[in-house]
């Protein structure tokens, strides 16, 4: 019995209501609906153009909803601009890695803190005592996830130098620093080799264990999503095809036929 | 156009070559320019004096265009018009008010902050070549402004206003340049000591995060505008502030002091002394001071011309401006000591 299986009774952390996207006649979203409990790594899957990443930027408020509503702890994250998500508890990681190159790996991960720390231009310029204090807080914490996340040997270098799989570490910690409750990880296996995934599939399994995560997955890489998700959402022309724990979706008829085409053709 | 883009594009990768930790000096270096900048007076005639208070002014200038362009990757042709505001608000207020200069630069630079954080608002739809060009209409825009009619019984239109310059206080005995030299001395080394404190800090992560990638930035929790608009408000602050010195300085200000030519004199400060390297901004402002004179003592009726070939030579050989020689020297020293 998983953490995730347990709180299936108790409301879902985030809950995605009937969501629809519309881009000017285009259905890129229609009315999708699913749950993401507390401890929880759904994996979200489907072919190009299912609308993953669609349903994603609705997550991180890029893209506004045509209908619907998405729920995060019961309240509602549509009337927040983008930059108001991480405060609640949603960070997140980027298809094809989006650091800031010219800083270095422990500026990446100090940003990532942005969302948990509070100052203004005039003490930040004087560097007033608890500037100073919040900035030591800030050190500490950075560390203890570089040391985590085995980064401390590149903590000062910049990391626009630093190899693909090294970034997305990079990335990973700087999505930690924010404390996040759901963790929305857009496509982290691609690029990757196969021990790399491989490896990828036990830090996301380590990060949920060790930091109370709950983690949402948007995946094209099956043998990842199959191997350590709880619960799978298979998404198909905007729709939600099916919905439960990986044997299931993997056997579903409409999930196989979206992948392989029906045998009538 | 396609020129502009060129210029934009090597911008960015002057900002690229960049890193935050190689944004200041070691203590070492920092003691000696200290050092010297404190004994130096001493030594020279007063005409030099004032040509070292007015390489403090525009260091100070360039200074804070690179806080906007190298810190938020925001590009500014504009800055002749916030150095005018500054300029002008001291002017104002010293002869029409007898404020006491000192004051006069705080109220300059809030004045300018405000100016630049509400001109940023705008700006905030414009990026790159974009932005450059709206900051050129404001550069271009602000000596008609101050010729105004309306505004000539403060500004004194066409004609200026004179500043007097201010006496050495308590009876010190030094002269009005050395006093002007050392007074501007002690607020561009506590702007810097500002400047530096705030790049390195959770503001200036901020600008630089915004700089590199403003979605990953706002994903982040990074209010993406009100931290461009700062950048904007800050830049201009210290350009007022600028201003007011220079104003004291030259004991005048008229309208046709602060056109375009200076706007982008500052900006060719800036790429010469390092896009991003705070210590450049004083090497920047000394080749848009003292090189045009270089320049005409090689040839009176071809300035310009022989300014170019230096000008080329320099973006030629150090594409990086100082910084670049700077790092070379560094590295240069390592393998002394080695050895």
């Amino acid at each position: 019995m998983t953490q995730a299986q347990l709180a299936q009774g108790s409301p879902p952390l985030l809950a995605v209501r009937d969501v629809s996207v519309v881009f000017g006649g285009i259905i890129a979203l229609n009315g999708v609906s699913f749950d993401m409990h507390k401890g929880q790594i759904l994996g979200l899957i489907g072919p190009n153009g299912a609308g993953k990443t669609t349903l994603f930027n609705c997550l991180s408020r890029l893209y506004q909803p045509s209908s619907g509503d998405i729920l995060m702890e019961g309240a509602s994250i549509l009337t927040r601009p983008p930059h108001r998500i991480a405060e609640i508890g949603i960070g997140r990681t980027f298809q094809n890695v989006a650091l800031f190159p010219n800083l270095t790996v422990m500026d990446n991960v100090r940003v990532g803190t942005h969302a948990r720390t509070s100052s203004d231009i005039i003490s930040d310029s004087l560097r007033l005592a608890w500037i100073r204090r919040s900035e030591t807080d800030v050190n500490k914490k950075v560390h203890e996830i570089l040391a985590y996340l085995d980064l401390e040997d590149v903590a000062h270098t910049v990391v626009s130098g630093l190899p693909f799989g090294t970034q997305k570490r990079v990335e990973l910690a700087r999505a930690l620093a924010a404390d996040p409750k759901i963790l929305l990880l857009d496509e982290p296996a691609g690029g990757l080799n196969h021990e790399e995934v491989y490896v990828l599939g036990d830090l996301i399994r380590r990060i949920r264990e060790d930091r109370h995560m709950t983690v949402l997955l948007v995946e094209h890489h099956m043998g990842l999503v199959m191997s350590i998700a709880d619960h799978v959402v298979a998404l198909n022309f905007g729709k939600k095809l099916a919905e439960g724990t990986p044997a299931q979706v993997q056997a579903d008829p409409d999930v196989i036929k979206a992948y392989l085409g029906s045998k009538d053709q | 156009m396609s020129a502009a883009e060129e210029v934009v594009a090597e911008g960015h990768q002057a900002v690229a070559a960049v890193p935050k930790r190689g944004m200041t000096l070691g203590t070492g270096t920092s003691l000696v320019v200290l050092a010297a900048l404190l004994i130096m007076p001493i030594f020279v005639k007063n005409f030099i004096i004032f040509q070292m208070t007015m390489l403090l002014i525009y260091g100070l200038a360039v200074l804070a265009l690179n806080i906007l362009t190298g810190g938020s990757g925001q590009f500014s042709l504009g800055q002749s018009a916030f150095y005018a505001v500054g300029a002008y608000t001291t002017a104002v207020l010293m002869e029409h008010f007898n404020v006491n200069y000192a004051l006069t630069l705080p109220i300059a630079g809030v004045v300018c902050f405000a100016f630049g954080f509400l001109f940023g608002q705008p700006a905030l739809r414009l990026s790159g070549v974009y932005l450059a060009l709206a900051t050129f209409a404001l550069a271009t825009a602000m000596p008609q402004l101050l010729k105004l009619n309306f505004l000539e019984h403060w500004t004194g239109g066409v004609q200026g206003l004179v500043v007097t310059k201010p006496d050495a206080p308590f009876g010190l005995p030094m002269s009005q340049d050395m006093w002007l030299y050392y007074f501007t001395l002690v607020v561009v080394i506590a702007i810097y000591i500002f400047a530096v404190n705030l790049l390195r800090s959770r503001s200036g992560r901020a600008f630089m995060a915004i700089r590199d990638n403003e979605i990953a930035a706002s994903a982040m929790g990074v209010d993406v505008a009100l931290y461009k608009t700062l950048a904007f408000g800050v830049s201009a602050a210290i350009t007022g502030i600028a201003g007011s010195l220079g104003a004291i300085a030259v004991q005048f200000v008229a309208p046709d002091s602060y056109t375009i030519t200076l706007a982008i004199s500052l900006f060719l400060g800036m790429v010469v002394g390092g896009v991003g390297w705070l210590p450049g901004s004083i090497v920047g402002a000394a080749f848009i001071i003292f090189v045009p004179n270089i320049a005409e003592g090689i040839s009176k009726g071809l300035s310009g011309a022989v300014f170019g070939v230096l000008l080329f030579l320099v973006i030629y050989l150090v594409p990086h401006g100082a910084r670049q020689v700077a790092i070379l020297g560094q590295k240069l020293a390592g393998k002394l000591r080695k050895n």
